[in-house]
């Protein structure tokens, strides 16, 4: 039997506003456990909840990159449940009129084909805190600095087909909050968490299997881990002639497997209702327009002018634009050097390797886009050789120097190209080569290509690496030539 | 001192002839003697109060006292207080001492009013004669057999007794009204979204509203113009200037549009609290007014939807009385849900444990839309019965309650005292203001009239109360309990 892998993902996406969607407490990350939770955060009695205007603009600005449709009128409902670190006993979201309606986003994947996932909604709600169970003897610590935090959950519809097209979703979402700059997209943090939810099919069946949703997966790689062993466990057990069951599941990324939390029968009733003490959010045309006016450029159209204005290859448009920082870095490039392919080069190559070597992000790299965009320069208009070119990044990446020209001129990197020094150079190699002149002259014409590397390396040496080495391989042909 | 309404009590600070540390001491003498009997307050903050009145004496001294400076005043417990025991009538909060001010709290503090402390309610304000506070009951000054209404039936208790000129009370079906009528005292709710409710522990969100309870209409016109007002840390408080209510007290009555609904007339409505309510408005045509029967079609709709609405929201707003961060915990927990369950068992009262139960069962799976989004629905006609009425007549008046006070322990059965807020409830349901003025006995025991006005008509209803107060003195009479502690 062949079988269809159906998935569907609910992002959730803690939005970077400076203090939370209902209190004046703040949301930075890292702070002693409950320094930043106020007594609305702590549910105190008599505490009344206030709507974060920054938290809103951010979800609008998410509903218009995604092009949906923008609740005209939006309303907050209480999901209520009892959970330790849930401090009022519900959670106040979007339940019936969420603030982001339907859209759609766009997704590459590896071979560069592209594919359209339609979003069902997305709405707004609150974080709640934390339960720490270690380091508490047996009991439960709560941390409810982050009971508060602005959320936004992002539902798609179910049209994802393999485990890479939900990581690729994930990463199209990731990029399109990053570039936003509503989210720091920090899946560590738990800046951002998904649920999936997995069924499978024969194929050519339109009817969904059951489906299984795994609860908060926090990377991209245990996405497709939790994914690829969930398709296998429900596969193997319809094949054995059982029927998977809805229920929600746990993914372990140590032991890479999901397990059972809890089955439909154990569900909460949430009882939503809709939140009293918030009024609805009424967003008129104006305030969507100006939003709109305020969106920058984002990934799919990035990608596009990469590739059609730029002629980069679809891959390298692809990579590029996935981060707003490393796009913005190769346009800098590009504009100083003005050589796109080279720059694209340069970004994924020498730059991301050494920033990779080193766990460090495009936006702080130690070399600048506009002293990598000069140092190409030096390459294109042949100040430097490829060579010395890697030199001159390195010197740059480790502070000797501010420019590429400082650097060329300190290390004597620039190229001779002078015929007259050159010949000369070959001459005395010449000289100090007898035996190697001696075979080279004895072998098979057909050899004689590959020996003169030889010869080049040498001169090469003898220029320290500045000599242009198109201009050595020739002349050295001619001289070398001349012996026979 | 106590026999002086909270007007004359500002007006004598004022000329000098006591201070506000010897009115405060006064009060605060009557509270010792007489509240082991009356049972109105909960917690008497004495020590804070003179340091309050201290502060006041020394404003006026300066020469920057407003015009409430230095006036005795009394919360209900539910209104959080920075440093102060906020139990709410329950064991649940028993062991709570807020960690901030209410809004109008801090409003009336900024005004240098004192408080002498929290006064006695309801648990979460879900009653409708104060037997349901975890404190005892609170007996009614004019008969120690009667219950004084609720929830606010201490605040209610306290001024009719004389142990404070004013009290803050809040009313989410009737909780000001109904305990002014029953202690013949003067209780006005403001429109909702009027008065901020951040700080307020919330029993049903949509519906409560905090309201001065004092000797007259005059006197609430001081207080509200200190409560009300916007609020940036309550969504639903309503960006809208505060007239100056007291100001407003002396508009002619000529022409007034009196609008007496029929169904507050109706089957279950004691004949002496009908003969006292219609007395009232023969008083008002004296002055001028107009008065025509009218309808309001689906007021018998309202008790049943606000038990609809009010426990659901309840059931909400109450989780987080969880045993978990603050308030009662049971001993010995021995999991997570042993911790829930026997802590709200526990902590919790009946009735609102019965709310509770009634609130999450109303919003549950299968049953939300045709108990919540209904009454919802009825909600909304019930408004419109309103807004149509206010098209015709310029005040409803009738009744605040169909019988006078009853006895303690007379009503076993929950819903015969729930049909005690009957002419209250909707207008709560509606957001409408409402006040209830004294208006004669029955039995011996009070008579409230309600006076209901369309949305944020307070400066209205307050002088239409006060023109009536002007022409009678129900509202001056006092229970022989009141002289006896003199």
């Amino acid at each position: 039997m062949q079988w269809e892998t159906v998935i569907g993902l609910e992002v959730h996406v803690q939005l970077a506003t400076r203090s939370k969607i209902f209190s004046g407490a703040s949301t930075a990350f890292g702070a002693e456990p409950n320094t930043q939770a106020c007594a609305v955060d702590l549910g105190l009695p008599g505490v009344l909840p206030v709507l974060n205007e920054q938290a809103v603009a951010m979800a609008v600005q998410f509903g218009l990159a995604v092009h949906a449709d923008i609740a005209e009128v939006s309303v907050f409902d209480r999901k209520n449940y009892f959970y330790p670190d849930l401090p009022k006993g519900y959670q106040t979201s979007q339940m019936y009129h969420p603030i982001v309606g339907p859209g759609e986003v766009e997704i590459t994947l590896e071979d560069a084909s592209t594919k359209r996932i339609r979003i069902h909604h997305a709405h707004l709600e609150e974080d709640a805190g934390k339960s720490l169970h270690e380091d508490f003897h047996g009991m439960t610590g709560i941390d409810l600095n982050r009971a508060g935090t602005p959320l936004l959950e992002i539902v798609s519809e179910p049209d994802m087909r393999s485990a890479k097209e939900a990581a690729a979703y994930l990463k199209a979402i990731h990029s399109i909050v990053t570039y936003l700059g509503i989210s720091d997209g920090n899946m560590a943090e738990g800046s951002m968490r998904c649920d999936v939810n997995v069924s499978v099919r024969p194929k050519g069946q339109e009817a969904f299997g059951t489906r299984a949703e795994i609860k908060n997966v926090n990377s991209f790689r245990f996405v497709e881990r939790a994914i690829a062993f969930e398709v296998e466990r429900q596969i193997e057990l319809i094949e054995d002639g059982g029927s998977v069951v809805q229920e929600t599941r746990l993914f372990d990324p140590d032991r890479d497997e999901t397990r059972s939390m809890r089955t439909k029968e154990e569900a909460n009733d949430y009882r939503y209702f809709p939140c009293p003490d918030l009024l609805p959010v009424v967003l008129d045309q104006a305030y969507l327009d100006h939003l709109r006016g305020q969106l920058p450029e984002l990934p799919a159209d990035k990608r596009e002018r990469f590739q059609n204005e730029l002629g980069l290859s679809a891959y390298d448009a692809n990579v590029i634009s996935a981060s707003r920082d490393m796009a913005e870095f190769f346009e800098a490039v590009h504009s100083e050097c003005g050589d796109a392919k080279q720059a694209a080069n340069w970004v994924q190559g020498e730059l991301s390797g050494a920033l990779n070597r080193e766990s460090l992000s495009i936006a702080n790299s130690p070399i600048s886009a506009r002293q990598l965009g000069e140092l190409i320069s030096r390459v294109l208009d042949d100040t430097i050789n490829g060579k010395a070119a890697k030199e001159v990044f390195q010197a740059l990446w480790n502070g000797q120097g501010e420019s590429a020209d400082e650097v060329i001129d300190a290390k004597g990197l620039k190229q001779v190209t002078d015929t007259g020094a050159i010949e000369a150079m070959i001459d005395q190699v010449i000289a100090d080569s007898p035996a190697q002149v001696a075979q080279y002259r004895d072998s098979e014409p057909e050899k004689r290509g590959k020996m003169i590397g030889y010869f080049v390396g040498q001169v090469m040496k003898a220029s320290r690496g500045t000599a242009n080495p198109q201009q050595v391989n020739g002349l050295l042909k001619e001289k070398l030539d001349a012996l026979l | 001192m106590y026999e002086k309404t909270l007007t004359q009590l500002a007006a004598a600070l004022k000329s000098g002839e006591f201070s506000s540390r010897e009115l405060t001491a006064h009060y605060l003498q009557r509270i010792e003697k007489a509240d082991g009997q009356l049972n109105s307050f909960i917690s008497v903050t004495a020590e804070q109060a003179l340091q309050q009145a201290e502060i006041a004496d020394k404003a006026r001294a300066a020469g920057n006292a407003g015009r409430l400076a230095g006036i005795p005043l009394a919360l209900k417990d539910i209104f959080c207080t920075q440093g102060v025991k906020t139990s709410c009538g329950s064991k649940m909060l028993d062991n709570f001492i807020a960690p901030y001010s209410a809004t109008v709290v801090e409003k009336l503090n900024a005004a240098g009013t004192i408080s002498l402390g929290k006064t006695n309610m309801d648990e979460f304000a879900m009653g409708s004669s104060n037997e349901n506070s975890y404190y005892g009951p609170v007996k009614n000054p004019w008969d120690l057999t009667a219950v004084p209404g609720g929830s606010s039936g201490g605040s209610a208790a306290a001024v009719a007794a004389g142990l404070v000129p004013a009290a803050m009370g809040t009313d989410t079906g009737g909780s000001i009204r109904q305990p002014a009528a029953f202690c013949g005292i003067t209780g006005l709710k403001p429109t909702y979204g009027r008065v901020s409710r951040f700080g307020i522990i919330a029993y049903a969100s949509s519906l409560d509203q905090a309201g001065p309870m004092a000797r007259s209409a005059e006197d609430c016109a001081h207080l509200l113009g200190v409560i009300a007002g916007h609020d940036g840390r309550d969504s639903t408080s309503v960006a809208r200037g505060v007239p100056d209510y007291v100001e407003g007290l002396n508009a002619p009555l000529s022409g007034l549009k009196i609008g007496l609904p029929k169904e507050y007339f109706g089957d279950g409505l004691d004949p002496e609290v009908e003969k006292a309510v219609r007395e009232a408005v023969k008083v008002y045509e004296s002055l001028g007014a107009t008065v025509r029967e009218v309808s309001l079609p689906h007021t018998h709709y309202a008790i049943p939807a606000y038990y609809v609405i009010a426990p659901a929201e309840a059931s909400s707003n109450l989780s987080r009385y969880d045993g978990v961060r603050f308030g009662y915990r049971c001993d010995n927990p021995s999991d997570l849900i042993d911790l829930y369950t026997r802590s709200r068992a526990e902590g919790f009262g009946e009735e609102v444990k019965r709310r509770i139960l009634i609130g999450t069962h109303t919003l549950s799976e299968g049953f939300f839309d045709a108990y919540y989004t209904k009454a919802q629905q009825v909600r909304r006609l019930i408004r419109q019965d309103f807004l149509d009425a206010f098209e015709d007549v310029d005040v409803l008046m009738g009744p605040a309650s169909p019988t006078p006070a009853f006895d303690l322990g007379a009503k076993k059965d929950p819903v015969s005292m729930y049909l005690q807020d009957i002419y209250t409830i909707a207008v709560n349901l509606a957001g409408i203001p409402g006040i209830s003025v004294p208006a004669g006995f029955a039995g011996g025991r009070p008579v409230g009239l309600q006076i209901l006005g369309t949305h944020f008509a307070e400066a209205q209803l307050l002088n239409v109360a006060h023109q009536f107060q002007q022409a009678t003195d129900w509202h001056l009479q006092r229970p022989a309990f009141a002289e006896e502690y003199a």
